[in-house]
């Protein structure tokens, strides 16, 4: 026999030439750049945006000239490339922009005590460096909270009715739900005012709270009910087939099954009303100290910034944007939590 | 019921003195004239999806204790015929039925009886592996406990004996808490059979448990289910003849022929293979058709 010499070998990626797109992406953005300029410069456009629009018409060309030696093929697969990339960033100017704007504006109204003190013995147009936020951080907090916890279960169990139960009038409610999702908020703040804020709590957490559940439960239930029909029905069969009954089956086997989809609808529960002004003007309304009492009117960050906004005063509008900030950084927060909560939670089950 | 049919084709242990049956088979029927723990009987059983008539008129025992293997070509009524034996027929939106199942010697359609116990006691297994993907490999053997709400005292030592069972304990006893998902296709078939056993059925119900199983994972399984046999009744739907021979005492034979399926021929596995009465049966098991 011969010996055989074990040659090392390392592995590669021949499916990806990294090196060679980078060098030629680069170059076509460097390009279109250089064209996009010129065009600015021999033309009436200005500006970002008018730097923008030529680079976003430059690009897709160049790279369409690039490789229209390459075949028919080639370049149509290159062009494309290029109109998707400019359009995927030209859907992200407008984010980027509000961020930006945001933080210029909004972190003026930042100072060390910001985020910690409340209103009660500082008015809208005093300094900067007095009164905060801590107030509309907590109102929002807890109003968000008090409506989840009381909207993903009917949410769930409405879904539940739905996909799994089938009940009699599971048509019935399906519509509904439907219809619901499409209540302006100002009309479900309004129903709130008409049926319970008036006869009994008057301006409280608890109407705000009901106001932000009408608007989040069909949210919850619509995506509850997407979640549920994913569930194979094998698993159901196989539950069934151990001897269990549709409760237990539902409750051990569906939803452990779907928790990271549960959860993805509080969030785009939550989501739906984290911002939201309108249903909180007739119910929560707005307190200047940090409460916790339910019964009380309580502040929230859309309703600090629409009441600071309101007053026309500099240093007030300086404080609205500072509610943005926080109000963005805040949703920011839930939602990256959200989601590695809910990758952990698929990730366990591979 | 018709008049050329006879109006049961009958599997009594009666007749397993002759073609060199198992003796396991005749045990149960030895001077027991009761219906045996584990006997299972359909009389005239029919089954229709909507105004398609799917099955007709099958009358068939299962001895305690034995293997029966369901045979035929696809779409004649083996697997519905199944799911009538521990009512899973009934989860398809628009089914119906007609006939009885006797189990223990009561139709488990009569009125009043419980499907939850009666799925307890009659165990299935399907075509496709289907572990709860959240749950981990030992909660999966433990979850028809959970489920059914029964208490155990020793779960670890349940679990073991489950899946040694079901052979594939040398496999997994050192990750025990891995997702199940993370098993392969053959291992998650046998965790399935696993999670049956944990019941302690009395009859287990097979739905081609080895279609997506390699052929070592296939013999394990049919080893498994030749060792279960000797404490519950199996019925087995298989469109593997090697498989149906190798494994059952029984077989039972279903054809369409374009309208509703229905039992051909049943009779000892060995007779069915050397010497059937049928000649679409003949035709079937050599392989001529289906």
């Amino acid at each position: 026999m011969t010996a055989v010499v074990a040659v090392p070998v390392a592995p590669t990626r021949p499916w990806q030439r990294r090196r060679a797109a980078l060098a030629r992406n680069g170059a076509l953005v460097a390009g279109a750049a250089v064209m996009s300029w010129l065009v600015n410069a021999r033309t009436d456009l200005s500006g970002f945006l008018g730097h923008w629009l030529a680079f976003s018409l430059a690009m897709p060309v160049l790279a369409l000239l690039s490789s229209v030696r390459s075949g028919r093929n080639v370049a149509t697969d290159s062009f494309s490339a290029a109109l998707v990339t400019v359009a995927s960033l030209a859907a992200a100017v407008p984010l980027f922009s509000i961020a930006r704007t945001v933080w210029q504006n909004g972190s003026k109204a930042f100072y060390s005590s910001y985020l910690t003190t409340d209103m009660r013995i500082t008015s809208s147009s005093d300094p900067l460096n007095m009164g905060g936020v801590l107030h509309a951080v907590s109102g929002t907090l807890v109003m968000v909270a008090l409506a989840t916890i009381i909207s993903v279960p009917l949410g769930v169990m409405s879904a539940l009715y739905i996909v799994e139960m089938k009940g009699r009038f599971a048509g019935v409610v399906r519509f509904l739900t439907q219809a619901m999702s499409g209540v302006p908020s100002i009309v479900a703040g309004l129903f709130v005012y008409a049926t319970v804020v008036i006869f009994f709590t008057g301006f409280s957490a608890w109407a705000g709270a009901l106001a932000y559940v009408i608007l989040m439960l069909p949210t919850v239930s619509r995506t509850s009910e997407e979640v549920l029909r994913l569930v194979p029905d094998e698993l159901r069969a196989a539950s069934y087939a151990l001897g269990a009954s549709q409760a237990r089956t539902t409750f051990r086997v569906v939803l452990p099954t779907i928790a990271s989809g549960l959860l993805t609808a509080a969030i785009l529960g939550i989501a739906r009303v984290a911002g939201e002004t309108a249903p909180l003007i007739l119910t929560a309304s707005y307190f200047v100290a940090t409460s916790t009492n339910l019964n009380e009117p309580m502040a929230s960050l859309p309703i600090y910034i629409f009441s600071n906004l309101g007053l026309g005063d500099s240093n007030a509008i300086t404080r609205a944007w500072g509610g943005s900030l926080v109000l963005l950084v805040l949703v920011l927060v839930l939602f990256v939590s959200a989601r590695v909560l809910s990758a952990r939670l698929r990730r366990k089950r591979l | 019921m018709t008049m050329e049919e006879p109006d049961m084709q009958t599997l009594t242990p009666t007749t397993t003195n002759q073609g060199g049956v198992p003796a396991k088979a005749t045990h149960g029927a030895a001077g027991s004239t009761d219906r045996p723990a584990g006997g299972l009987e359909t009389r005239g059983l029919h089954a229709w999806f909507d105004r398609h008539h799917a099955l007709q008129d099958v009358s068939l025992q299962f001895p305690e204790n034995t293997i029966t293997g369901l045979i035929g070509p696809s779409g004649c009524g083996k697997s519905t015929f199944l799911r009538l034996l521990n009512r899973m027929h009934e989860f398809i939106p628009k089914a119906a039925m007609a006939g009885e199942v006797l189990f223990e010697g009561n139709d488990i359609y009569a009125p009043g009886v419980n499907p939850i116990e009666i799925r307890r006691r009659i165990g299935m297994v399907f075509q496709k592996p289907n572990p709860f993907p959240a749950m981990n490999i030992g909660e999966n053997v433990t979850a028809g406990l959970k489920l059914a709400r029964v208490k155990v005292d020793n779960k670890q030592e349940l679990v073991e004996e489950c899946l040694t069972r079901a052979g594939l304990w040398k496999e997994v006893k050192d990750r025990l808490k891995a997702p199940a998902g993370s098993l392969s296709g053959g291992q998650q078939q046998r965790l399935c059979i696993a999670r049956s056993l944990a019941l302690r059925p009395d009859v287990l119900l097979l739905d081609e448990p080895c279609s997506a199983l390699d052929p070592g994972s296939t013999l394990r399984v049919e080893e498994t289910i030749i060792q279960l046999s000797e404490t519950m009744t199996i019925v087995i739907v298989t469109h593997n003849m090697q498989q149906a021979a190798r494994v059952s005492d029984y077989c039972a034979f279903f054809l369409s022929e374009g309208g509703p399926g229905h039992l051909v021929e049943a009779d000892l596995t060995t007779n069915m293979f050397s010497n059937p009465r049928d000649s679409r049966t003949a035709d079937y098991v050599q392989g001529r058709f289906g």
